[in-house]
């Protein structure tokens, strides 16, 4: 289902449609209270169309005035109301194909512990605790735990991800998603969540924004525009008094057309649309948060907490150096290492036979057809090797190694002692390669960093984000990869109280934690975590504890997930700035309009230089709406983020949006005053 | 526009940012309970005040309790002030033998000297005996004063603390504001006014025969010691009706140096406090830089305005290189009255050396608008301090968003709840300076306490009200605003300056001090810094100019429009 909705475009004409349609449909006053500023803006319009209704009865000529001030009042709620439908519009493509697939799903219920005997039932009357049997084609029906059995799955339902997973009872591998379909062999599923409260139920509703709640940043700048409104509103409100005063009468349109277009109608407009359209972005990458609230928290993080193995480093040991005692050349050794370790399947084996032929061009070979006798590599011996006519070549454990060759390590050659020390030291491992009872070298095994990994972290740094490495090693090895990696710091021979401990100790010092995690025993401390991404291939434990699922199971899925909780931030905050910055060109714009009859030195003020001053008015309201429009695409793609610091992004953000947000209104409303006068609006 | 005028100018900022630092630390050291040289002298008296009145000093209050205590303190000093005022005539030192004054004068009077305002409706040496000024109103302009101190220590204790609970003690904070910081500076002012050759006395006035041979009465009192408080403690109240720019309150240019001096190097040196407190002196120095700043450019505007002069007079045959001079003294000039305009609206003092009303329009706009801003610059004693953090939590909450975080002001997040009551606070001054101003525009008895005709009269009213709630306390002379309308709506408009602006201050406060400070990281917006200072300059610029523009429009702003097309008022 994700993959299609996921190419729609922001604007694609399938989702503008209904976006039209809903844009009305949030019109209904009892939705739009849940948003001031155009709640506010929605009765001013329909008192101005008071007005121009009266106006029509009584001095038409007035009549096309008020209208029009009154039509664009309507098109500002209409834009607002637009771009939030717009911004859930994609997420309803997906939550229909989501919900379609849910209605179907039928369960075998079994009718005890034992057997196999079932009842076929609809998945909704499933309960916690039931017992359900999905054979190969069967979708399962609700999320659960597989008690029984081993089954390939296919969660393309949920992750978009095609490749089948394998989902066995015990371990890591335990849980499964209703909604998805088991492709061969057969499970019993203990289900674990009632119905409507599955995933895919809390998927459904977090992309259809119907639960979606306000986030405390969201309130809080919320309770900003109401006040900024309510000070519009009083220095409109005393306004007739003041111009009555000079001997000026203003009419209510007017003052209305002065109050909207002072009040924060931009940012207020796009508000929910920003984050909607942040939980949208997060769910394109394929993560599902459970609340607005964390997305947000995620904006905040100080500390990431990070698995070493499969994160920071593929996981598997691997060859990266041939170290070989004076007398012997490097390739010889290499040939030596590659040709004893043919017979070796583990990675650790591939990866040294990998390594020679990088570096040295040496093919495979087969070593039964040169005549040889392969010795395999057990986990006993923790040796492996091959007599090759006199040669009989061996590589494996140091200590294992010297004993093959009858040497104590005293008496090994210095410098092989030396190599194996360096290695030790760096917290790599050392394998030793002999001929017989001749020492050959050393091939330094190591835990590989991936690519690219360090520069993500000096990004982090740069963002002022620490990252911690998490790793059951030693500190010596953990130290090593900690400086290869570039990581901040590190948790050595961590247990789960100690990431627990760690993790709060944190946050009592004021620092917000996320963390990346997978098995049950990360399950305390996902939950502690202020933002804990679980991934999808964990266990049921670990996704209930954490507040994000990660369907494509990548723990680097953090560093975006972060600039995703800031770019939200971001979005609203410049959005908020453009939009304050906007009321002095036109407090320009119409204060000299209001009382240049009774004052006609104030159009000293009117420095746009403005035709009149009821196109001065119509022209402050048309630009004041059509921003909202010309803002919708930034409101739903965000405001771009650069791990530059913060004092850089401000200043970047500050020259743009607030500067750029003093100059482009007093351009706009001269533009659209050009068209209101030739087009002779007024 | 001179360069003695640059030079008295320039004076002035260097003296101030001489006085910054030592006067800052003293202070942070006087409310963070350490040793200060005053100690020895001072701790036994103040040790006999917890004494008499059972104060626990060391025991600390929650910002209700605090904020509680604080408004018992002011409903106590409002009702013994009014009951001093009203029965002035059966009280003792009356020389004149003055009646005691009318209910709704005493009202107008009492609120005005516990709100640290001194808007005068009445002429001091004609109304007030010396009782009055002494026990009455100079008490007040010690205590309002260290009621403003100790409310802004309480909100700089919220931005030190970490999860903790109470902000201080106000009974402390009142008792060692006044005690160690504006009774002992007081007393060199005093000393110094009076060399400077200012009346100390008990005597009710002097008889003396001109050089036209009449005899004329002259009010003297006890002046340099109502003066240095008047000034030290932004106050503003003259003890005599022509306030500073009478010979007796400020007979030449260094008392007047002293006068503008003595009000802004509490408020000033505060910031600096709070810099030390929150163990950030940049932080400190940048809100110093915002009022410097801001308060330099109105100083330099109104001098050059004035400087500009009026064209109507030059056109009239009048000298235009002295600028317009009417409403000035000699004595002091274009460079010093400009000054002092400028400092008195910037700090929330009131007293004046030149009429406000007499500037053009635009040198008259300025002072107006800098008390429209809030005071803030650097503000009334205490209260110019916790204003501008409103302000700095505003910034930095409109800007913060643009670095990706939940923003942060000096490690305290800001939330839906610091907004809540900020916002509270903002909405004061434009509900009560422009809500009056627009009913007394309309209200017929009222318009007729209006002296000058056209927009001139209703910059009259803006002012009174501006200078009411900013609880600064001068005035554009013409309006007559000894009637019951304006005495009580006046009144009225200090309160809520005062009070409805500082408990949700302290809301604030007590909001902040639970929460856990958040270490900064190069994720943290910097507000130490001079992109800050630019920042807050320009949402205090935009936020008070936006609320403000359309009234200031119909007033000084056409008034200035039209006084170049040649009409005065």
């Amino acid at each position: 289902m994700a993959t299609k909705a996921k190419t729609l475009s922001i604007l694609d004409p399938a989702l503008l449609g209904p976006a039209l349609i809903g844009a009305f449909r949030k019109l209904d006053p009892r939705q739009l209270v849940r948003n001031p500023v155009i709640f506010v803006t929605e009765i001013v319009a329909v008192v101005v169309t008071i007005m121009f209704v009266r106006d029509l009865l009584s001095v038409p000529s007035e009549a096309a005035f008020s209208g029009q001030i009154a039509a664009w009042l309507w098109f500002t709620v209409l834009f607002a109301t637009f771009a939030e439908a717009v911004a859930e519009g994609r997420g309803k493509a997906q939550a229909d194909s989501l919900r379609r697939t849910k209605s179907q799903l039928v369960a075998k219920r079994l009718k005890s512990g034992e057997g196999m005997a079932y009842d076929t039932v609809p998945a909704t009357d499933l309960r916690i605790g039931n017992v359900v049997l999905v054979e190969a084609g069967d979708m399962i029906p609700g999320d659960g735990e597989v008690v029984e059995g081993v089954a390939s799955v296919n969660e393309s339902a949920i992750t978009g991800e095609s490749a089948p997973v394998i989902r066995e009872s015990g371990g890591d591998r335990s849980a499964v998603t209703g909604g998805t379909t088991v492709l061969s062999d057969w499970i019993k599923v203990r289900i674990s969540t009632m119905p409507g409260e599955t995933f895919v139920d809390r998927m459904i509703a977090l992309i259809e924004g119907a639960k979606r709640q306000k986030t405390p940043n969201e309130i809080a700048l919320s309770i900003l525009l109401s006040g900024l409104t309510l000070v519009f509103l009083i220095a409109v409100a005393t306004l007739s008094g003041l111009a009555a005063y000079s001997g000026t009468i203003v009419g209510i349109t007017v003052l209305a057309a002065l109050f909207i277009t002072l009040i924060p109608t931009t940012i207020g407009g796009l508000l929910s649309a920003i984050g909607i359209a942040g939980m949208d972005r997060l769910i394109r990458f394929n993560v599902i948060a459970t609340s607005g609230r964390a997305v947000e928290a995620a904006g905040d993080v100080d500390t990431l907490l990070l698995d070493k193995t499969g994160t920071i480093t593929f996981g598997n040991r691997m060859a990266t150096e041939f170290l070989p005692v004076p007398g012997v050349s490097e390739k010889d050794l290499a040939e030596a290492a590659q040709l004893a370790s043919l017979a070796d399947e583990t990675p650790e084996g591939r990866s040294i036979v990998a390594l020679a032929k990088a570096d040295f061009d040496l093919a495979e070979r087969d070593v039964i057809a040169l005549g040889g006798k392969p010795i395999a590599f057990s986990a006993e011996t923790r040796i492996s090797g091959v007599d090759l006519g006199p040669r009989s070549l061996r590589k494996g454990a140091v200590d294992a190694i010297l004993r093959f060759a009858g040497l104590a390590a005293a008496n090994a050659p210095q410098a092989f002692n030396a190599a194996v020390e360096a290695v030790a030291r760096t917290g790599g491992t050392p394998l030793g390669v002999a001929d017989g009872n001749r020492l050959l070298g050393v091939v330094h095994l190591k835990d590989v960093v991936k690519p690219g990994i360090k520069d993500r972290f000096a990004e982090l740094r740069a963002m002022g984000i620490k990252t911690v490495m998490v790793t059951g090693d030693n500190p010596i090895t953990a130290a090593a990869i900690a400086s290869e990696a570039g990581v901040d710091t590190f948790l050595a021979e961590a247990t789960p109280e100690q990431k627990l401990d760690y993790i709060r100790t944190e946050q009592k010092g004021g620092r917000l934690i996320a963390m990346a995690g997978d098995g049950t025993n990360d399950a305390p401390a996902l939950a502690q975590a202020d933002v804990g991404v679980a991934m999808q291939t964990g266990t049921q434990a670990a996704r209930e504890a954490g507040n994000m699922v990660d369907l494509d199971s990548s723990p680097t899925k953090l560093i975006q997930i972060v600039e995703i909780g800031k770019q939200i931030l971001m979005t609203r905050g410049s959005l908020t700035t453009f939009s304050i910055a906007n009321d002095v060109a036109k407090y320009f714009a119409i204060i000299p309009a209001l009382f240049v009859v009774t004052y006609p030195q104030l159009n000293a003020l009117n420095i746009m230089g403005l035709t009149s001053p009821r196109s001065a008015i119509l022209s402050a309201i048309i630009f004041n709406a059509l921003v909202i429009v010309a803002l919708i695409p930034l409101a739903l793609r965000g405001v771009s983020y650069k791990p530059v610091g913060a004092a850089a992004l401000l200043r970047r953000n500050l020259l743009v949006y607030g500067l750029g947000g003093l100059i482009v209104p007093f351009i706009g409303i001269k533009l659209v005053d050009i068209v209101v006068t030739a087009l002779h609006l007024v | 526009m001179t360069l003695m005028g640059w030079l008295q100018i320039g004076l002035m900022v260097a003296a101030v940012a001489l006085v910054v630092k030592p006067l800052g630390i003293y202070m942070a050291r006087v409310f963070t309970g350490e040793r200060t040289f005053l100690t020895p002298v001072l701790s036994p008296v103040e040790t006999l005040f917890y004494g008499i009145s059972g104060v626990d000093r060391k025991r600390e209050q929650g910002w209700l309790g605090y904020t509680f205590a604080m408004l018992a303190f002011a409903i106590a000093g409002f009702v013994t002030l009014y009951l001093i005022l009203r029965f002035q005539d059966l009280l003792p030192l009356n020389p004149q033998g003055f009646a005691g004054v009318a209910p709704d004068l005493a009202f107008n009077t009492a609120v005005s000297f516990v709100t640290n305002t001194n808007w005068q409706s009445y002429a001091g040496e004609s109304t007030m005996s010396n009782f009055s000024q002494m026990a009455g109103l100079a008490v007040h302009n010690f205590v309002s004063g260290a009621t403003g101190i100790a409310l802004a220590m309480a909100l700089t204790r919220a931005f030190m603390r970490s999860g903790a609970e109470t902000v201080g003690n106000f009974w402390v904070d009142l008792t060692r504001a006044t005690l160690y910081i504006l009774l002992p500076i007081a007393i060199l002012i005093t000393i110094a006014f009076m060399a400077l050759g200012l009346p100390q006395t008990l005597d009710g006035s002097v008889t003396v025969t001109t050089l036209e041979g009449a005899q004329q009465t002259l009010a003297i009192g006890p002046i340099a010691s109502q003066e240095a408080i008047k000034q030290l403690g932004t106050n503003g109240g003259g003890f005599l009706n022509a306030n500073a720019a009478h010979p007796f309150e400020n007979p030449n240019i260094i008392s007047n140096f002293i006068n503008i001096f003595a009000m802004l190097a509490v408020g000033a040196s505060l910031v600096y406090s709070f810099g030390e407190m929150v163990k950030n002196r940049r932080q400190g120095w940048a809100i110093l830089s915002v009022m410097g700043i801001l308060l330099l450019t109105g100083i330099c505007f109104i001098y050059w305005a004035e400087t500009y002069g009026n064209p109507i007079l030059s056109s009239l045959g009048l000298d235009p290189s002295m600028g317009n001079m009417e409403g000035k003294e000699v004595r002091f000039g274009q460079a010093a009255t400009a000054l002092y305009a400028g400092v008195t609206t910037g700090v929330s003092d009131g007293g004046v050396n030149g009429m406000h009303g007499s500037f053009t329009g635009l040198g008259g706009l300025v002072p107006m608008f800098l008390i429209q801003l809030g005071e803030i610059l650097p503000g009334g004693v205490g209260s110019g301090l916790y204003g501008m953090l409103v302000f700095a939590v505003l910034a930095v909450f409109v800007a913060g968003l643009m670095v990706g975080r939940t923003p942060e002001l000096l490690g305290k997040k800001i939330e839906a709840r610091e907004m809540k009551y900020a916002m509270l606070a903002v909405l004061v001054l434009p509900l009560s300076i422009l809500g009056f101003t627009a009913l007394s525009a309309v209200l017929p008895f009222a318009v007729s306490s209006i002296g000058t005709g056209g927009p001139h009269g209703l910059s009259e009213i803006l002012y009174a009200f501006t200078s009411a709630t900013g609880n600064n306390g001068s005035a554009f002379g013409g309006l007559s605003a000894n009637t019951p309308w304006f005495n009580t709506t006046l009144g009225i408009a200090m309160l809520l300056g005062r009070f409805a602006y500082v408990v949700p201050v302290m809301a604030i406060a007590g909001s902040l001090v639970t929460k856990t400070k958040v270490p900064a990281s190069t994720g943290t917006f910097p507000t130490d810094r001079p992109l800050f200072v630019g920042l807050l300059i320009g949402i205090i610029l935009i936020l008070g100019g936006l609320q403000f523009f359309p009234a200031l429009a119909l007033g000084p702003i056409v008034e200035h429009f039209l006084m170049l097309a040649g009409q005065t008022f």
